[in-house]
């Protein structure tokens, strides 16, 4: 277990290669880490497909940071007009495209990472959901968790407005706009996060500092701490049934295997097809059908022109209609600032699940009707505020059931989801959950 | 857990069954044709960058297209002195500023900027530069079925004629150019074929290449899985 | 569960052929992180073959043309100009341009094609400054009564004469470099590219 850090030193057999061991291993904790985290980490051994997706996100992430720190290379941050009349930052990417070699690689990697970022992220997330891996004892984690969904939204965000196109510069301006909805301080603190009065070169070179170095650090710190809190409890798994209850004679888990090498084998049958995917859609559909890279980026942006529709990309869209979908003032407050509110109360209410959640069970597999009829209702209306979210505030469903106050009935969903369920969730019938895990 | 996936593929085609408003021709596809392309190459050259540039791209990249250094510096190279240049446009930006009230927008990546919903960049290039019409009341004498009040002229209309709009809204040809309608609907097609490949000259390449990655992926999929078996086979 | 001391050879052998074929991907998939590092399209367009036209490069000047960012001069050698070389031999380190600084089609009494024509890189090889040229005589340059004419680099002292060779116990190493350069007429020049290539 993770919680005994205090593994026995390496002791050396006499050889040459011992000696240097024993000698690393008295001054840096190479083995507990070794152990502790990986080959005496035990988890449970009835992990599904669901929970590739961890180690999956980790994955991402180092391909956003390595192929990003081959693009800063040859990126550069200046909204300035080149001798072409070209903005020099949007010139910047397509000299990376042709000019460098494999520059092109490099970036469809970048730009489809970001889409796969949060691909993965969901899913994860969605299975958090399922098997109630956010329950006591790990509301920790699910907080952390909560944090590194918001830094990647903002990593995403700043990154997303670095080529420079006409989606990057107004899905910018209307974001930084939403800060000047918060009463008194908006008008001054949208100038503040610009830098201008515009989204302009200030601006480019902010979101550059910011998506570069201090977002990673941060999202790095924050995957730290989710990770040492997850080993120190240990994994939930498909059941929800903890496994630390039944222990063999040397006091590891019944249910429980090695992390390593058990989970790093499976895992890596999960990298290659997660590999597959993300190659076919790298070397095949890099635009991913105008989701991943959107059409209207190709144009360099322009501050006079906005483009007929603007919509965030598909990640942000899910969140993107939940501030749209709120038109009414209150209390004397536009319904602007009551939209920003939404948009980040929607990501804030996650975290406060633990505490919603009042089932005695954890896993979907013993839960009643009304969490699983209310969950795949849930799942619906996410995928559907998603979708609308791409779409003009005009759109009909069929061209003639109205998009907007669809979107509304589901925003209310969302939050009504989350608020009643200290509620439903007590009321739930539930089986009695085994008392060891079932394959 | 079954119904979830279901609703979760569902969702976006129930969804995506409306929209849809410009009705666009299909350009036919003529990637990998070389004589193709490079006829179109000397179309764009002669008729588009006068005005717009395709400031991306270099000259000598049109040797991927089969053409020699040579050929590419006689036949295709006006704006430039050395091979390895951009494709500029003769004119400074700003200048046409002041000329066309707008720069003409650079070309290099017009047929991934103009993709939309309603077809691909190619369609809509296909159908555009075969939608313009004469139309007095605009200060170019031209108008443009899918871009209405357009503000480039009909560039190519000695090639195609003129067209005039009919009372149903639909394009005749009132006065027949130097090519027959099905030379001219050829004539634009290797010119879109071209801004196509322009737009990303690695295409091809990419495409292949993602063929022997895959293939490769699979190969250590079947180490990756057995190795697996072999470690999971101890655990009940 | 697996023990150490229960070694099974079908998993030993599977670790070893996955990390093998896992490794050729990994070492493939550093190939195009290496070479987008090498000279972009565009470094390559700037450091492209120049050409020059030397028609009105009178004898006993020099003129500086830019290739790859470096200077590469172009003198016109009068006859007087020639004729200090051999008497420089003695005081020059590589009389007979042994050292490769020079395609082999300049490896000979003048470092030329055209003995008139010298064509060299501008850059001292000692730590890369570039010298300022001394065409005339002793004092009249503030050189020494011996200095025949040639060039002096600023930075630390090195000497060369008018084919480039560098002066003996001086801190520079090599004679100055000459490019690969072809005569596509009799007056213009190519510098960078000969008949065997860039």
């Amino acid at each position: 277990m993770a919680s005994n850090t205090n593994f026995e030193k390496y002791k050396s057999d006499g050889s040459l290669q011992g000696n240097l061991l024993e000698w690393f291993d008295a001054r840096f904790p190479a083995t507990s880490l070794w152990r502790g985290h990986l080959s005496e980490y035990y988890a449970p051994k009835n992990f599904n497909f669901w929970y590739f997706f961890g180690s999956l996100a980790m994955l991402v992430l180092v391909i956003q940071i390595v192929t990003g720190i081959f693009l800063v290379m040859h990126y550069k941050p200046d909204a300035s007009l080149n001798a072409n009349g070209i903005p020099v930052a949007f010139a910047s990417v397509e000299y990376i495209m042709r000019d460098v070699p494999w520059g092109w690689l490099i970036r469809y990697m970048h730009s489809t990472g970001a889409s796969a970022f949060f691909i993965v992220v969901y899913l994860h997330m969605f299975r958090g959901l399922l098997y109630g891996s956010y329950r006591q004892p790990r509301e920790l984690i699910w907080i952390f968790g909560t944090l590194l969904f918001l830094c990647l939204m903002a990593e995403a965000f700043m990154g997303y407005l670095l080529p420079w196109g006409q989606m990057s510069f107004w899905g910018a301006q209307v974001i930084v706009n939403l800060f000047s909805a918060i009463p008194l301080i908006g008008e001054p603190l949208s100038v503040w996060i610009r830098g201008d009065f515009v989204v302009g070169d200030a601006t480019l070179n902010r979101f550059f500092s910011f998506h570069v170095i201090a977002v990673p650090l941060v999202l790095l710190g924050l995957i730290a701490a989710h990770i040492l809190a997850l080993h120190e409890v240990g994994s939930n798994n498909p059941d929800g049934v903890e496994i630390k209850k039944k222990k063999d004679v040397h006091g590891n888990p019944l249910d429980g295997i090695p992390f390593h090498p058990y989970y790093s084998v499976k895992d890596i049958v999960g990298v290659v097809v997660f590999l597959m995917v993300f190659s076919i859609v790298v070397f095949f559909a890099p635009e991913g059908g105008g989701y991943f890279l959107e059409y209207n980026n190709f144009l360099p942006a322009d501050p006079l022109k906005t483009p007929p529709h603007i919509a965030p990309v598909w990640y942000f869209t899910p969140y993107y209609s939940l501030l749209r979908a709120m038109v009414w003032p209150l209390f004397g407050i536009d319904a602007k600032f009551w939209g920003v509110v939404l948009m980040g109360g929607g990501v804030v209410i996650l975290a406060f699940l633990p505490w919603l959640d009042r089932s005695p069970v954890k896993s979907i597999r013993y839960r009643g009707p009304i969490f699983k009829t209310l969950l795949t209702l849930f799942v619906i209306a996410f995928v559907l505020l998603g979708f609308l979210g791409t779409q003009p505030p005009s759109y009909a469903f069929f061209g003639v059931i109205p998009g907007a106050p669809v979107a509304q009935l589901l925003t209310l969903y969302y939050f009504l989801f989350f608020l009643t369920m200290p509620w439903w969730s007590k009321i739930d019938k539930y089986k009695p959950e085994p008392d060891r895990v079932t394959m | 857990m079954k119904r979830l996936l279901t609703a979760l593929l569902l969702a976006p085609t129930i969804a995506l069954a409306s929209g849809a408003a410009l009705h666009l021709d299909k350009a036919p596809d003529l990637q990998g044709d070389q004589a193709a392309l490079q006829s179109g190459a000397k179309t764009f050259v002669n008729y588009c960058l006068n005005c717009h540039g395709a400031s991306f791209a270099r000259y000598n990249r049109l040797t991927d297209l089969g053409l020699s250094e040579q050929q590419v510096r006689d036949n295709l190279m006006f704006t430039a002195d050395k091979i390895g240049e951009p494709m500029r446009v003769a004119a400074r930006p700003d200048e046409q500023k002041l000329w066309f009230g707008a720069a003409p927008p650079d070309l290099t990546l017009v047929a991934r900027a103009r993709a939309s919903a309603d077809g691909s960049g190619a369609d809509w290039l296909y159908t555009y530069l075969r939608s313009f019409y004469a139309d007095p009341k605009r200060p170019t004498g031209w108008n443009n079925l899918i871009f209405e009040n357009v503000g480039m002229p009909h560039v190519l209309w000695q090639l195609q004629g003129t067209q005039v709009m009919n009372k149903d809204h639909k394009l005749e040809l009132a006065v027949p150019g130097s090519q027959s309608p099905a030379e001219f609907d050829r004539t634009v097609a290797e010119l879109v074929g071209f801004l196509v490949w322009l737009a990303e000259p690695h295409a091809g390449f990419r495409k292949q290449l993602g063929v022997w990655v895959l293939a490769y992926l699979v190969v250590l999929f079947g180490f990756a899985y057995a190795l697996k078996k072999a470690y999971w086979k101890d655990v009940k | 569960m697996s023990n150490e001391s229960r070694v099974d050879c079908g998993r030993r052998r599977l670790v070893v052929a996955t990390a093998a074929v896992g490794g050729v991907g990994a070492i493939t998939a550093l190939v195009p992180f290496v070479s987008s590092m090498l000279p972009s399209e565009r470094a390559k367009a700037a450091g492209a073959p120049v050409e020059v036209d030397i028609g009105s490069l009178e004898a006993g000047q020099m003129m500086t043309v830019e290739w790859r960012g470096k200077p590469v001069w172009i003198i016109n050698r009068s006859p007087q100009m020639l004729e200090t070389l051999p008497k420089l031999d003695e005081s020059v380190a590589d009389p007979k341009s042994a050292k490769r600084m020079q395609p082999d089609y300049c490896q000979n009494e003048v470092r030329s094609i055209k003995p008139e024509y010298m064509v060299v890189v501008g850059i001292c090889t000692h730590l890369g400054c570039s010298p300022t040229a001394k065409f005339k005589r002793g004092v009249e340059e503030g050189m020494d009564a011996s200095w025949l004419g040639g060039f002096l680099c600023p930075c630390h002292g090195s000497t060369f004469d008018f084919a480039g060779r560098v002066f003996k116990n001086k801190p520079a190493p090599d004679n100055l470099e000459v490019p690969r350069h072809m005569y596509l007429s009799d007056k213009r020049l190519l510098i960078g590219e000969d008949k065997k290539g860039a």
